[in-house]
Order: C-alpha cells, then structure tokens, then sequence
C-alpha cells in the first residue's frame, strides 16, 4: 500500500463537470537510470490506472517511464447520480489499489 | 587497436541503449495509431511549458475542443526520451471534458506531441517544442 491523495468534491449538482485529483506517493523508477554498478535500477512504474463511477468507466490511463514520481493526475466527470468513485491502479510488482469516494449528487 | 575497440564499443552501446527515441520511430508510432488515418492539426491544445528547468516534473496538460463523449482518446508522445510514450487517456461513458493533466520527465530538449481520438473516427494533433536546462535522472 502507497499513500495516495484523492480530491474530489463531496457533493455536485445534476450535469456538473467535477474534477478530480490524484497524486500517489510512488517513485515510478524508470528503467533507465543506472547504479553505481552500472546496472539499471529495474523498472517499477504504475503502469495502469482506472477511474470508474459506480461500474461505468470515467477514464483509463495508459503510464509509461515518462511519467514523474509521485505522480499526480487530474482529469473530470460528469456527475448524474450520487455514487461512489473508484480509482485502481497497478504497478509493476503487481500490485493493486484502490481509493475510493462517495459523490452526493442532487 | 584501442581506437577500433573503442568504436566497437561505442557502436555497441548506441545499438543497445539508444539516448532517445528517433523521430522515425515517434512517426512510426503515430502511423500505427492512424491506421492509414489522416492526421489534422488542431482541436486539440497541448499545453507544456517551454523552457523547463527541471525535466523531473514536468506538468503537462492535454485538452480537446469538443464536448464530453466526443473523443475517444488522448495519446501523448516525447521524441527526445529514451521512450516515447508518454501516456494515453481513454474516456469512457462518465468522462466529463476531455481533459488531462499530469507530471512527465523530459530527458532533453524536445518535442512533445498530442493526439486526440475522436469518437468519429479522426485524429488531431499538436506539437510543443520544450528546451529544458536541466535533464530528468538518466544519471
């Protein structure tokens, strides 16, 4: 388990595009950078994310080495209903985890 | 004698561990997501600040001018990283506007490149050329 940081807004109104907020203590080690032996530091990114709101797919991110340590994502959904929003993600030890928030919509 | 070993080595090396990714292989990329496809610039904006001190963290934000449902997908491509991936986005039902941001490493002065998919099929594209002081951790 990483800490991870979610913002979201509690509540929304009917239709309302709300953003959401993600950053995840992680450090998304590329591949690419060598020790002192000379050897590259094997690759341990998130390399899968997923946002879902009640089972209907928000978005899904798709991570490369590019992406930075502690990565941070901020994308929006619309809220119709209250709900619960979860977001899942992967890593390469195959870790999963995931956060979840409860949206009220009225 | 030494010098041959040397180019050996060097040539060896570049082979193995390219420094960045060519732009033939960024278009290669891009070809293979077009799929024959033509790529349009615009619609899409890319915005990354264009001198970068620190090429660690990087922010990055994406976004389409078309409405929540429209596009299927942002990717985004770096051409100076020792891979050029950098992220796709899919938007699924309950995506609101096409949006995202994030934090990216630049490992040099490059181009970065966004294209959108839209749901009806066509890809749009931008460019924003980065010059960046510092390089991320190669080291």
């Amino acid at each position: 388990m990483v800490r991870a940081l979610l913002n979201v807004p509690k509540r929304a109104r009917v239709g309302e595009i709300i953003e959401i907020r993600l950053l995840i203590s992680h450090p998304m080690e590329s591949g690419q950078r060598r020790g002192p032996n000379g050897q590259p530091y094997p690759r341990d990114i998130i390399h899968s994310l997923r946002a879902e709101f009640d089972g209907e797919l928000v978005v899904e991110l798709d991570l490369y080495p590019a992406i930075a340590a502690n990565p941070f994502f901020a994308f929006t959904m619309q809220a119709e209903h209250s709900g619960t929003l979860s977001l899942t993600w992967i890593d390469d030890h195959d870790t999963v985890q995931t956060e979840h928030a409860q949206i009220e919509v009225a | 004698m030494i010098r041959r070993h040397f180019l050996t080595i060097a040539a060896t090396a570049a082979i193995i561990h390219p420094a960045h990714a060519s732009q033939a292989e960024i278009a290669a990329l891009i070809r293979e997501l077009a799929a024959g496809r033509p790529v349009a610039k615009g619609r899409i904006t890319l915005e990354v600040p264009e001198l970068v001190e620190n090429g660690n963290a990087v922010s990055i934000v994406a976004h389409v001018d078309a409405l929540p449902g429209e596009v299927r997908a942002i990717h985004v491509f770096a051409n100076g990283n020792p891979l050029p991936h950098v992220l796709t986005a899919r938007f699924g039902p309950r995506a609101g506007r096409p949006r995202i941001a994030t934090r990216f490493r630049l490992a040099t002065s490059q181009t970065v490149t966004a294209i959108a998919e839209m749901a009806d099929a066509t890809l749009h594209s931008d460019e924003v050329d980065v010059l960046v002081t510092l390089a991320a951790c190669i080291e």
